[in-house]
């Protein structure tokens, strides 16, 4: 049943995935992109993070995605089908590309023999104490405090320098 | 039917990423190429949340946690990037910037 499910939110994330790296017009592109993020939260459930799944709605669909749609209104392209949409050396970028995915994929498939099986109890320790959400929070509050602190330091700074970059007069 | 595995969420997120990287590679457009990069990370993540998932260790799932922030923090900045660069020279076009080419 699991791995039932896992091929349909394999099946959407590709399919989607494929479709939005093919559409010429950003417009739709991004549509296909929310459609890919959805598939991906959905995956997060099955592997019993629901925090991360909410956290994926959240952040991408809701909050980069409407950034991504912001710009492409901003930057008007005009007729965007008379334009060539790749570039000259797409052909080899592309060989490129192929090549980088058989030698992950050979990579998994080698190493296969060496993965254990999936444990019985999956989150033996998440179990004891209460929820996902909850396990996290207590990990990202007490051993990862001070990358938590960091990550909200990259964020302000990130925050800074976008509004800088975009403003009008520097 | 088998069960899922870690081995099938690692073959997925090689494909998802494979799809990021050709998008990258071959976009002329840089808005497209900045939201195949977005795949390249979902890629990353599922990795990550997979291998919290089949070890007793959550410290995958802590980890993407940051990853989500790091690109939400990546996709302001490249896109004021774009805005910047596009009131400069009209064009969002890979091919056409090359202000430092010599």
């Amino acid at each position: 049943m699991e791995l039932l499910f896992f091929y349909i939110f394999a099946a959407v994330i590709l399919g989607s995935a494929v479709m939005m790296v093919t559409r010429r017009n950003m417009v739709h592109a991004v549509v296909w992109m929310v459609i890919t993020f959805i598939g991906v939260a959905s995956l997060y459930i099955l592997l019993e993070a629901e925090f991360l799944a909410a956290v994926q709605i959240l952040v991408y669909t809701g909050g980069i995605v409407v950034l991504f749609l912001f710009v492409i209104m901003l930057v008007n392209l005009g007729d965007i089908y008379q334009v060539e949409w790749l570039h000259r050396q797409w052909l080899p970028a592309l060989l490129l590309a192929l090549l980088l995915v058989t030698e992950i994929g050979f990579m998994v498939w080698v190493g296969a023999q060496d993965v254990p099986a999936a444990p019985e109890q999956s989150e033996a320790i998440l179990r004891g104490l209460g929820g996902n959400v909850e396990t996290l929070g207590m990990a990202l509050y007490t051993d990862f405090l001070l990358p938590f602190e960091v990550a909200s330091m990259l964020l302000l700074v990130a925050m800074i320098g976008a509004i800088y970059l975009a403003k009008k007069r520097v | 039917m088998g069960t899922l595995g870690l081995n099938h969420c690692l073959l997925l997120s090689a494909l998802l990423f494979g799809i990021g990287a050709i998008g990258v590679l071959t976009r002329r457009n840089i808005i497209m190429v900045l939201m195949c990069l977005e795949l390249m990370f979902n890629a990353a993540n599922i990795n990550l949340v997979a291998v919290a998932r089949f070890r007793p260790d959550l410290t995958g799932q802590v980890f993407t946690v940051f990853t989500i922030a790091v690109a939400a923090a990546e996709v302001a900045i490249g896109l004021g990037l774009v805005i910047s660069m596009f009131r400069n020279s009209r064009t969002v076009n890979i091919d056409e910037i090359h202000l430092l080419k010599g």
